[in-house]
């Protein structure tokens, strides 16, 4: 515990430092902002310009039907993971390291699953009839197909985006309450309508603290259903180098992974455009690479079981397709996302490293490069190394592709700037309970520890 | 279907043999030893099915969109399969070719996926495409095992130059952007035969012969035979039986002189269509 910094903040200091976050970042928020809205605008330009003319501008084709926007589509789901697993787990096994950091990460779940729901939409041919995958009432009498993986990922995304955003809602009320206190103007009405009139009553808080541990409950498991789902995309194929069964827990894995490289690279962000040196230590950066490099070693191990357990298998379609992974066209790919996401972690051995800001931002910007080769080595070569030796085609994704690829990071990012500038980014009143704890632990803790060495020096002068 | 029809017919929808009562299944054989790869198959298709002609640019790219493809094998010798044919030992053997369509699989690996169940089995076990309910997610084509499916990327038809969209057959419809087709064994022609006979006052049978495909017909060498299964006397059930292939298996046992396979039995995925295997004189 002595290894935090933040005692010496006053409650006063929190409330002024968070509130100042909302009307003063520097002047590199606007630019980084004004860079994510261009991208946006490329992206959907690039999208109208699809629309009209049919997906083959994106240079899929006939055997070849999937590419990025299925992998981004995965990578972000994906990130959506750690935003749950800081807040909901961490909260549940009270690692109460997470507090300044895990509003930002919620919100980043939020508007990940924003950003990857917007590609199965761009991802179909008939956009018009996206609606036909709800189970609707309708008077063709028809439902949709309820074994298809796709239609649990219309369920699980629609499930994962209530609850989570639900989550981050109702963790921010009491800071909303905060807000609406100090603030003026068109915020006064936003923050008194989103505080619901919390008046802080010890009633109000049980019944707080009750609800918020319960969605943290619910959230857990159903992170790990939905990415489970998205991996069922594939593992419910027959394809070779989709139909893995290992493919469930490896996706969480690997959805953890990219997430906390996620939770890295917006905390050094963060850090800098909002001015939250005081909040977002060294030390909490420290424990957050500790859990990554874990969680890459996790992703790594289910990684090589998967090649283990092909090399192994006597399915001769699916070696060909490992060997071909390795050696054929898509090799750059796969030996750069194992250099990025095997390689790369191991910096993080080094607590230099680990406290090192602007080595984590590289190292978490390298794993999420890894990562996102990985759900593209996932979905490609599978298709230009299957069954039918007749229709093994590489594609590379085109430009249209790429275009919607880069202005999806910028979607994600703008929101979530956005909404670091309108909302409390850091937890005030967790920061605030930490504080006290920290105090009034700490303190007790240390006449404890004394008292036992009095206790042990008594009793070996009364052996001697 | 509703809950409650499910329910009903519970112990029917687990049966191993959903359509083992249905009076007809098609199926068809190929004899690849007849095949010249002459292409006449993949026109005949084209002209029936008014499947686009995409032009070159576009066949360059991938998006050709011919149901059926003649597909060319050289022959290696034994655990070469890396050589490129120039080096390979029998040039003078020439390519082996193989006409490939959609195989109506009986477990369709597509049918399941599909999230708006835009593709379905017929009773008379055809692997339906509707293409008004498709949405184009094109998860059918990535689990086709044969690669059998094609997309339309781009609309084609609206290229069509004035006059010729006369051309067009107007039993079949013409399909738009963002959806997805496939081989349907001539599906209009089967309706079409089948009304026929249901004018008679024939139910659940069709001739053999009263029905052919538009590929089975431009063959000239008759290597395609298609037509009804559960019939005993039609061609192609004799074609079936007499190579040795039968249905709900994952390997065939040929006899001596029998050369009948499915592509991709191991899959255990049903295909209707059965392929005769191309005798080669070793020797040449």
């Amino acid at each position: 515990m002595s290894d935090f910094k933040m005692k010496d903040i006053e409650w006063a200091k929190i409330n002024e430092d968070v509130l100042a976050s909302l009307e003063s970042p520097r002047k590199a928020f606007w630019i980084v902002l004004a860079v994510c809205f261009a991208l946006v605008l490329c992206g959907v330009a690039a999208e109208i310009y699809q629309y009209n003319m049919g997906l083959g501008v994106a240079l899929m084709n006939n055997p070849h039907y999937w590419q990025t926007y299925i992998s981004n589509f995965v990578f972000w789901i994906g990130m959506s993971h750690s935003g749950t697993l800081l807040s909901a787990i961490l909260l549940l096994t009270h690692a109460d390291w997470r507090k300044p950091i895990y509003r930002f990460a919620e919100a980043m779940t939020f508007f990940s699953i924003a950003t990857a729901a917007i590609f199965p939409v761009i991802h179909i041919g008939r956009v018009w009839d996206m609606y036909w995958v709800l189970p609707y009432p309708n008077q063709h009498a028809i439902w949709p197909n309820f074994r298809s993986p796709l239609l649990w990922d219309a369920f699980a995304i629609t499930t994962y985006a209530t609850s989570s955003a639900l989550f981050l809602y109702i963790g921010m009320i009491p800071d909303l309450a905060i807000c609406r206190d100090k603030a003026k103007g068109w915020r006064k009405k936003l923050y008194t309508a989103m505080s619901l009139g919390w008046m802080g009553r010890a009633t109000e808080w049980i019944a707080f603290q009750k609800t918020y541990v319960l969605m943290a409950c619910f959230l857990v498991p159903l992170a790990v259903s939905v990415h489970s789902i998205v991996a069922s995309d594939f593992a419910m194929s027959i394809m070779p180098g989709w139909h893995v069964t290992s493919f469930p827990p490896y996706f969480v894995a690997g959805a953890l992974y990219s997430g906390c490289a996620a939770i890295i690279t917006l905390f050094v962000l963060l850090r800098y455009l909002f001015k939250f040196e005081a909040y977002m230590t060294p030390e909490i950066m420290d424990k957050t690479a500790r859990l990554t490099f874990a969680i890459a070693m996790a992703w790594n191990f289910l990684n090589l079981s998967e090649y283990a357990s092909i090399w192994y298998s006597h399915d001769m379609f699916e070696h060909e397709m490992l060997i071909d992974k390795f050696t054929g066209p898509y090799a750059g790919v796969v030996w750069t996302m194992l250099f990025c996401a095997t390689v790369v972690p191991f910096a993080m051995a080094w607590k230099k490293v680990r406290v090192n800001m602007w080595a984590m931002f590289v190292i978490s910007l390298l794993i999420q490069l890894g990562m996102w080769l990985e759900r593209f080595q996932i979905v490609s070569p599978p298709l230009a190394s299957n069954h039918e030796p007749w229709t093994q085609v590489v594609v590379w994704p085109g430009l249209v592709q790429m275009t919607i690829t880069a202005a999806s990071f910028g979607w994600f990012t703008m929101l979530f700037l956005i909404f670091c500038k309108v909302f409390p980014s850091v937890s005030m009143y967790e920061v605030k309970e930490m504080v006290y704890h920290r105090n009034k632990h700490g303190k007790q803790k240390l006449q404890d520890l004394d008292k036992i060495k009095d206790d042990m020096i008594k009793t070996e002068e009364g052996l001697s | 279907m509703s809950l409650s029809r499910m329910l009903e017919n519970w112990s029917r929808l687990n049966q191993r043999d959903y359509y083992k009562d249905e009076p007809i299944m098609w199926g068809m054989s190929i004899d690849l030893n007849k095949c010249t790869g002459c292409a006449s198959c993949v026109t005949a298709c084209n002209a029936e099915n008014n499947i686009p002609a995409v032009g070159k640019e576009k066949c360059g790219s991938g998006h050709t969109m011919s149901w059926m493809r003649i597909e060319r094998y050289w022959d290696l010798p034994e655990g070469e399969a890396d050589l490129a044919v120039e080096d390979s030992e029998y040039p003078e053997r020439g390519a082996h070719f193989a006409p490939m369509m959609c195989q109506q699989c009986n477990h369709a690996p597509c049918e399941p996926v599909c999230p708006v169940a835009a593709t379905y089995h017929t009773p008379d076990g055809l692997n339906a495409q509707v293409y008004n309910r498709c949405i184009g997610s094109r998860y059918c084509g990535t689990n086709c095992p044969f690669k059998v499916r094609y997309f339309n990327f781009f609309d084609y038809q609206e290229d069509i130059p004035h006059p010729m969209e006369m051309l067009l057959n107007p039993d079949i419809t013409v399909r738009s952007k963002g959806v997805m087709e496939k081989c349907t064994f001539c599906v209009q022609r089967l309706r079409n035969a089948k009304g026929d006979q249901a004018d008679k006052g024939i139910r659940g049978h069709v001739e053999d012969g009263a029905v052919q495909t538009a590929c089975q017909q431009s063959c000239p060498t008759d290597a395609i035979v298609f037509g009804n299964l559960k019939d005993e006397t039609s061609k192609v059930s004799h074609a079936w039986e007499s190579h040795g292939v039968e249905l709900n298996r994952h390997e065939q046992f040929n006899a001596e002189g029998e050369r009948g396979y499915r592509v991709f039995e191991e899959l255990n995925v049903e295909p209707s269509v059965m392929y005769l295997d191309r005798v080669r004189d070793t020797n040449a």
